[in-house]
């Protein structure tokens, strides 16, 4: 098999919380507990799951700007953490980040030249090469050369938006880690931002790991899907096997709040997860019978099973 | 439309005359502050020749006040400016960076907030000796923890958004980071706070000059006009009254300005970007 872009392996990040004065009864919030993850070239990757489960610290992990408790991450097989690795300014050239709230993600003291001016300066462009290669990458995000003289709050959402992703692409990153992309976004203009995406990805051969749990986009956009649950993985396979079988009770549940316009025309007809076999004895979670997990219980040995080829599935222990 | 603000038409007028005051001394008068005295026109009351009065050496306090005037601006916008820079790097660099150096800061802000900045400025101006170079350290030092915590809480709130986070990601180093994504973003209440902290160093200038520590005499501050007039409260009250007010006018001034500012710069205030 080949090396994978990025490769995660048993990442865990864990916060202190609460504890007295003196340091007793310090616990540890395990926001992300033992998570190994690897995206393919030219893959979408979806982590899903609710707010809280771990997979913004996941994708704060990849970027750096969180630093994990204890695990690895490698990028083409050689790890990008710890001591004797890459700078800052190494590691920008590998993933960059496209941010959920657009109005938040973009300075509003700076213009738009200067917000993608000073990345590529700082990084040995020259200042004519930098003025072509915004020209050029404002053009393929669907913005006008002249729009680099503005300032952010001259933008709608939407075209914001596309500033983070300018932004995101100027360095020429091979990963773009996609922070709920278009969920603080207007429905109009959705589509055009997540198509935007898929023809980037096809243009510049890049390669999404997308946050999000919003599943309509995560099955129209991604490859490979990852399921999360209080900082673990408890489903992890190809799209279609994910959508078409979900096998993991806490899948089931998500898949289940997709609102499906069939339902209300044939409200006699279940919902396509009731197909479903049911799930095997022993899972980790299981709603019906288990209160939820303790997040900070130290992580359970790796226990995902294959049920199909690349489909895995948490199991208790 | 945006209300009317008094406070910064008000502050920002005052603010002006002051700063003319300052800057045309020399072609407000034609006299000079230290060396025209005249005994035979000692302790006049204000009249058509001496628009102030006189004092006790036959000084034109017109004249004395003009030329104050520039002692207490300098005094106050330099070391106020010596404070924001302090104060900046601290609370910044603080907030951003966390940890043992977030708690030291944190520590020597809460004391400078508990020991009284003029106590501790007198201590300053004790060790140094007397003169403008010494009041510009003393007041300097003493008067940045308001700036440092405005920075640090700016900071706290801005850290998380995504433009900081991008930088981050982006390659920017810390001091870029600091430079250009967070400094930017706070200056609305960072010259909110350095207005009203010019007011409150030409305060603590006249005050320190006042008891011997600043300008001595008989350069024309006018802490140091206050301390020459004491004596000649009862015949010649307006040597005294004239850069009391001059006090007055700029502290209010500032103040004011400083208020009007912040209303301007609230967003809650605006209506239209």
């Amino acid at each position: 098999m080949t090396v994978p872009l990025l490769e995660i392996r048993d990442l865990h990040v864990q916060f202190p919380v609460g504890g007295s004065l003196l340091g007793h009864n310090k616990r540890l919030l395990r926001a992300v507990n033992g998570v190994n993850l690897s995206l393919a070239q030219g893959e979408c990757l979806s982590i899903v799951g609710e707010s809280g489960c771990g997979k913004s610290t996941t994708a704060l992990a990849v970027m750096g700007l969180q630093a994990p408790t204890s695990g690895d991450i490698l990028v083409d097989g050689k790890t990008i953490i710890g001591d004797a690795t890459l700078s800052r300014m190494d590691r920008a050239r590998i993933a960059q980040m496209v941010f959920q709230d657009p109005y938040a993600s973009l300075n509003p003291r700076q213009t738009v030249h200067q917000s993608l001016s000073a990345p590529l300066r700082l990084h040995g462009a020259s200042k004519s090469e930098a003025n072509d290669r915004i020209a050029d990458i404002l053009k393929k995000v669907g913005l006008l050369p002249e729009h680099a003289a503005r300032y952010a709050h001259e933008f709608s959402g939407g075209q914001r938006q596309r500033i983070g992703i300018a932004r995101a692409l100027i360095l020429d990153p091979r990963i773009l880690m996609l922070d709920e992309p278009v969920s603080a976004l207007d429905v109009s203009v959705r589509a055009q931002i997540i198509n935007l995406l898929l023809d980037l990805q096809e243009d510049l051969s890049l390669s999404f790991v997308m946050i999000s749990h919003d599943l309509g986009v995560v099955e129209h956009m991604s490859d490979r899907v990852a399921v999360m649950y209080f900082g673990q993985i408890v489903e992890v396979g190809r799209w279609d096997a994910i959508f078409a079988n979900p096998t993991h009770p806490y899948t089931r549940k998500l898949i289940a709040t997709i609102p499906d316009p069939d339902t209300i025309l044939h409200p006699h007809r279940n919902r396509a997860t009731a197909a479903a076999p049911p799930p095997p004895a022993g899972f980790y979670f299981h709603p019906e019978t288990t209160d939820r997990p303790d997040v900070y219980a130290a992580a359970t040995p790796s226990d995902l099973i294959e049920v199909a080829p690349d489909h895995f599935v948490r199991c208790a222990t | 439309m945006r209300r009317f603000n008094l406070n910064l038409w008000l502050g920002g007028v005052l603010t002006l005359l002051v700063i003319t005051g300052a800057v045309f001394a020399g072609y407000l008068t034609s006299l000079d502050p230290v060396f025209d005295a005249n005994l035979m026109h000692a302790e006049e009351a204000p009249n058509g020749q001496f628009w102030f009065g006189t004092d006790e050496q036959g000084r034109d306090v017109y004249t004395r006040v003009l030329y104050g005037a520039q002692i207490s601006l300098t005094v106050g916008i330099v070391s106020q400016i010596i404070n924001s820079i302090i104060g900046l790097s601290l609370g910044i660099s603080a907030a951003y960076w966390g940890g043992w150096w977030d708690d030291f800061v944190n520590g020597l802000t809460n004391v400078m907030l508990a020991i009284p900045s003029l106590i501790f400025a007198l201590a300053i101006m004790a060790v140094l000796g007397p003169g403008l170079p010494s009041l510009l350290i003393a007041l300097g030092l003493t008067n940045w923890s308001w700036t440092c915590r405005i920075a640090r809480s700016s900071t706290l709130s801005l850290k998380g958004q995504g433009y900081v986070q991008a930088a981050q990601t982006l390659g920017y180093s810390d001091i870029r980071i600091m430079a250009t994504q967070l400094l930017p973003n706070m200056v609305g209440p960072i010259l909110v706070i350095s207005t009203l902290g010019i007011g409150s160093a030409v305060l603590a200038e006249a005050a320190l000059s006042f008891l011997g520590l600043g300008i001595r005499p008989p350069f024309p501050s006018w802490g140091s006009m206050l301390t020459g007039a004491r004596e000649l409260i009862v015949v010649a009250p307006w040597a005294a009254v004239f850069p009391g007010l001059a006090i007055f006018i700029t502290v209010l001034g500032f103040n004011l300005l400083g208020d009007g500012l912040r209303d301007y710069l609230d967003p809650h205030m605006r209506t239209r970007q």
